[in-house]
């Protein structure tokens, strides 16, 4: 009996062991993951820099927020400061140089003009983004509006 | 026999116009081993003051200024380099160093009287206490700063565009000074609302 039942416990584990083993596999499916288990980790994709400063960006299609060409680190944005409108103010671009704050981003969502930055368009970075020096993980074959393709 | 007829005054007044050269030799030696130990215990405490375990020894610079600093240039970046709590906010040279430590009485008793003991009192008086510092870095014309960063060694060729735009003309002039346009690169900003260049 003690036999018995110890032969079942065993017969339990390498069940066990083995179901574990066929739900950790990918069944030889490749995805952006790779080939890599489930149950392993891909080597890690080495950091990505941002360049410190280069010429701005084309836009790819009407209405994008124009990309940051330059580094941001550490740049504050919050309710006590905002670093971006040190430069990109309409009070300040002209001392550095730095593109102006569009007037649209004075307009509050009904329409309403501000004598200010609009505080639902105050965090400059939900919309404009630094770029690192990154290559496309998929080929991509969009092309932009006439008005604005370089061709 | 007749030296002891005179009186205690007298003898004291004698052996201090006429001290045998053996006690001048010992007072000066003594005065002079003296002064090295306080001098050197003055300046060796001085210098225990003015290290970064003993700025952060105290919760209210632990727990605020110095987790904000942690994430910045000046404590982690590529080449390791990195500058303490005193070689931003002391002076290197001694009569300034003594100046300012003098001033930081004050934030002896600050401490003593829990002035900023919790975050939120921290908050509520971070803008007095930047303020304070900014006017000191301002008034010195960013001496602290100029300690590692020369301006006469700065290469442009190896700065950003705006890097080298601000430098080579506002900096370059002197109409402009560091911490004019550098504040907030190591700490977190207070409410920036009527400081010059801010929004």
């Amino acid at each position: 009996m003690k036999n018995l039942k110890s032969l079942v416990l065993v017969g339990w584990a390498v069940a066990l062991t083995a179901s574990m083993q066929v739900s950790a596999e990918i069944g030889g499916v490749q995805s952006l993951r790779g080939a890599e288990e489930l149950d392993s980790n891909n080597a890690a994709e080495e950091m990505k820099r941002i360049p410190r400063d280069r010429a701005t960006f084309e836009r790819d299609y009407l209405h994008q927020p124009p990309l940051i060409p330059h580094q941001v680190r550490g740049y504050q944005v919050d309710l006590n400061s905002n670093k971006c409108l040190s430069c990109h103010s309409w009070t300040n671009y002209k001392t550095s140089g730095a593109t102006k704050v569009s007037l649209t981003h004075f307009d509050t969502r009904d329409g309403q003009q501000l004598s200010d930055v609009s505080p639902r368009r105050y965090f400059c970075m939900q919309c404009h983004v630094p770029q690192a020096d990154a290559k496309p993980l998929v080929d991509n074959s969009f092309k932009s509006v006439d008005a604005l393709s370089a061709d | 026999m007749a030296r002891q007829k005179k009186g205690f005054l007298t003898r004291y007044k004698d052996m201090l116009l006429s001290p045998s050269s053996v006690a001048m030799g010992l007072i000066l030696g003594i005065g002079f081993v003296a002064g090295i130990v306080f001098w050197g215990g003055f300046n060796t405490g001085l210098e225990i003051t003015n290290t970064e375990e003993f700025c952060i020894g105290c919760h209210e610079m632990e727990n605020n200024v110095y987790q904000e600093y942690k994430s910045t240039i000046h404590y982690s970046n590529r080449s390791g380099v990195r500058a303490t709590c005193p070689d931003c906010h002391v002076p290197k040279d001694w009569t300034h160093k003594i100046v300012r430590k003098i001033q930081a009485s004050q934030e002896v008793w600050g401490k003593l009287t829990g002035y900023i003991n919790t975050r939120e009192k921290f908050v509520e008086h971070r803008k007095e206490m930047a303020l304070r510092e900014w006017q000191r870095m301002k008034e010195s014309d960013s001496r602290e700063c100029r300690n590692c960063h020369d301006f006469e060694y700065m290469d442009f060729s190896e700065q950003g565009k705006r890097s080298v735009k601000m430098h080579s003309t506002a900096l370059a002039s002197g109409e402009k000074t560091c911490i004019d346009c550098h504040k907030g690169i190591a700490h977190e900003l207070p409410d920036m609302e009527g400081v010059e260049g801010w929004h």
